[in-house]
């Protein structure tokens, strides 16, 4: 007793060392978590204030909208040493858009697949693209005996070919997910996601019926000299890590009267876009005299993409 | 001057961090042990928010996994607490009301875990702020994952409230006054019931995935939930019988397994249903269920979980309904392992992962999880028994009376 006395200091009793123990073990325990989340401080570096705080889309003020395009041309800039530049697409008055895909005369040659991977500056390694293309059995819509994972000259015999992209539905099940509303309806009928707000719960990925959103898995990674510098902040900007993307009708184009990329990019006409409010317009002559359909019409979600064969 | 009530919080709080922090040399282990888990989840869920969800074997496929499986089995467990309290408190059980308070806990750490698995699968948790009404934009009544977020933070607080009332009356060496939580108590019982109807909903409100689009999933979820819960609830309270001075009468634990009894077979007769549906009808709709069941052309990854699910409940059911599962003993303990691993997996991974297999394009696309989610699931497990050791440590310390206000303060109020 005496001994153990004489060696310990005479405030340090049987009580408070233990308190000191446990101040030892509270202390190292901080210390193994803060190596533990040392990562996050790694990402936090990337991370800018402005970008943390910025609002919805839909309720900046137009100088708010334009500092945020501003900053973000200036980010992408530095980043990639391109003269991007970052603008903004409102829908245009009097347009809801439309799109139609003969499929008669689609050959499944994926040119449109890989028209949207260039256009929309897509990851390259994963070969992203906003379109898959279906090589179908003849004698039924059937995805079950479908395929996308197709390797031989195309056309094969007895098969057709059934490309899939964002069916821009008019009841659109995505918009209904979201509990943020960072996905919403434009008033031309695109459904845009705001890549600044997405917190990617991916609610609306399992909402989708057509397996058109995707998810940004890691950073997008481009390389400088393919990227299409010509950017919307609603469409084709490179787009955070961690958030969902989906087509978007190739806004920066088709709102400047311009058409889609995988429009062009097809070499056989088999896909028809347009304004359907517009009765001279090519998708109203379609839409009124093919005999069109949609896909999975059960659902009620309103496609604003139609199929149709022409023999 | 008398001791304001302040004074009086602060000694219940220091106190009970003296308790949460003393015991033995097991207590230490079984702390040492879960720290040292939770720390290796947060450090890969850490790693997970530098790099991207591409840590994970999620794909565009099939896009929400273990994260979101484990979270829909800890919905389960918080909501089979009420069976505690309906009887307790609708029929006036006087033994089972002694100890509802270990329901609650449960409760308490179920919805911790829930809230972190739905933060870790999160793309961008920095920009969680968008969720909070008023500051962002929050997509209610139309969004169900808004309503699912409501109901699961409601839930949380009303327990928290009840919990911390009873504790620290108790503490102060008074008897609660009904008025201040009884209301809470069955509001509660409501509230349960919801957080699993509205959990069920978030997945059979989706027309495009025929595996969940089916009216009986939630009644099915609140089943295989008042399986469950009850379980997990034996289990602590064996625990606390073994493990403390707090008494633990037969009748309660009795009552929960004859609740488990009823539960399981209405939850497989369910299972039947459902599955005479599915295989009779046939068609595409039953894709998803033959790949779950028994494999599509040649992917069969799911197919080992699922009939390793269905053994355990059959047997850890078998097992209940031995008259030895109305005893204390092995028998029950095992039973409740059986249907709680039985009931994870086939909550979790076998009710999410069918949903996307194959893909709503039929593209059969396989999943199983990656090392970094098992590190973070499991690291969510151990924080959550370690919310609810600490808890517990502090009911008993309160209920036997090692913690209390000391005579002096309380009689100067």
């Amino acid at each position: 007793m005496t001994e153990r006395r004489a060696i310990e200091l005479p405030v340090v009793g049987e009580v408070t060392r233990r308190t000191v123990m446990k101040a030892g073990a509270a202390t190292l325990g901080l210390a193994a978590w803060a190596t533990a989340l040392r990562p996050l401080v790694e990402w936090a570096d990337d991370q800018n204030v402005d970008d943390f705080l910025q609002k919805h889309y839909r309720e900046l003020t137009p100088s708010e909208l334009q500092d945020v395009l501003n900053r973000l041309t200036d980010d992408a800039r530095r980043e990639t040493g391109r003269p991007v530049v970052i603008r903004d697409h409102k829908p245009l008055p009097g347009v809801v858009f439309a799109y139609a895909l003969n499929l008669s005369i689609c050959i499944g040659c994926r040119r449109c697949a890989e028209a949207c991977h260039r256009e929309n500056n897509h990851d390259r390694a994963t070969h992203q693209s906003y379109i898959r293309v279906f090589e179908m059995q003849k004698g039924g819509i059937d995805f079950e005996r479908g395929t996308a994972d197709y390797h031989h000259p195309v056309r094969a015999k007895d098969k057709y070919y059934m490309p899939v992209q964002c069916q821009q539905c008019e009841n659109p099940p995505c918009v209904k997910a979201c509990p943020i509303e960072a996905t919403w309806q434009e008033e031309d009928g695109i459904v845009v996601v705001d890549y600044n707000w997405c917190i990617g719960c991916r609610y609306c990925e399992a909402a989708c019926p057509y397996h058109a959103r995707r998810f940004n898995w890691e950073k997008p990674r481009v390389p400088a000299e393919e990227i299409n510098i010509q950017q919307s902040y609603l469409s084709n900007r490179i787009r955070p890590q961690g958030v969902m993307e989906k087509c978007h009708f190739c806004l920066h184009r088709t709102r400047e009267g311009r058409l889609p990329a995988c429009l062009e990019a097809c070499p056989t006409g088999a896909r028809v876009f347009g304004n359907i409010l517009d009765p001279q317009s090519e998708i109203r002559w379609v839409l009124e005299n093919k005999r069109v359909f949609v896909l999975k019409e059960e659902l009620g979600t309103k496609p604003r993409f139609y199929y149709f064969f022409d023999k | 001057m008398a001791t304001s009530g302040a004074t009086n919080y602060f000694r219940f709080l220091r106190q009970a961090l003296h308790v949460a922090t003393e015991g033995g040399w097991l207590f230490y282990t079984w702390m040492f042990v879960l720290t040292a888990v939770s720390l290796v989840g947060a450090n890969a869920w850490a790693f997970q928010v530098r790099d991207g969800m591409i840590r994970t074997n999620m794909t565009d496929h099939v896009s929400w996994g273990l994260y979101i499986a484990n979270f829909t089995f800890c919905v389960g467990l918080a909501a089979g607490g009420v069976m505690m309290v309906i009887p307790a408190y609708l029929y006036r059980d006087q033994e089972m009301h002694d100890v509802t308070i270990i329901g609650e806990i449960v409760a308490i750490a179920a919805i911790v875990m829930c809230t972190l698995s739905v933060i870790v699968d999160l793309g961008r948790p920095d920009r969680l702020w968008h969720m909070i009404p008023g500051l962002g934009k929050f997509n209610w009544p139309i969004s169900m994952l808004t309503w699912d977020m409501i109901v699961l933070n409601v839930y949380l607080v009303i327990n928290l409230h009840v919990v911390g009332y009873l504790l620290y009356t108790r503490f102060r060496g008074r008897t609660p006054n009904p008025i201040w939580y009884v209301p809470f108590i069955f509001v509660s019982i409501f509230w349960a019931i919801s957080i699993h109807t509205v959990t069920a909903f978030l997945y059979c409100g989706l027309g495009g995935r025929p595996f969940w689009n089916t009216a009986l999933l939630a009644p099915r979820f609140l089943a295989s939930a008042f399986v469950s819960g009850p379980a997990f609830i034996l289990l602590v309270m064996r625990v606390v019988r073994v493990g403390s001075d707090l008494p633990m009468h037969p009748g309660p634990a009795r009552l929960l397994v004859q609740i488990i009894r009823v539960a399981s077979v209405v939850n497989l007769l369910m299972l039947i249903s459902e599955l005479f549906t599915i295989f009779y009808t046939g068609a595409g709709h039953a894709a998803s269920a033959r790949y779950l069941y028994f494999g599509e052309d040649g992917h069969r990854a799911l197919v080992p979980w699922i009939w390793s699910a269905i053994s355990l409940n059959l047997v850890g059911t078998a097992l209940f309904f031995t008259p030895a599962a109305l005893r204390r003993g092995t028998t029950r303990v095992i039973a409740c392992l059986l249907v709680l691993v039985g009931i994870w997996i086939e909550k979790g991974i076998g009710l999410i992962v069918p949903g996307f297999v194959p893909s709503t394009l039929h593209e059969l696309i396989e999943y199983v999880p990656s090392v970094t989610e098992w590190k973070i699931t499991a690291g969510i497990w151990a924080f959550g028994l370690l919310v609810l050791t600490v808890m517990l440590k502090v009911t008993i310390a309160v209920f036997t009376q090692e913690m209390k206000l000391p005579s002096h303060a309380a009689a100067e109020r």
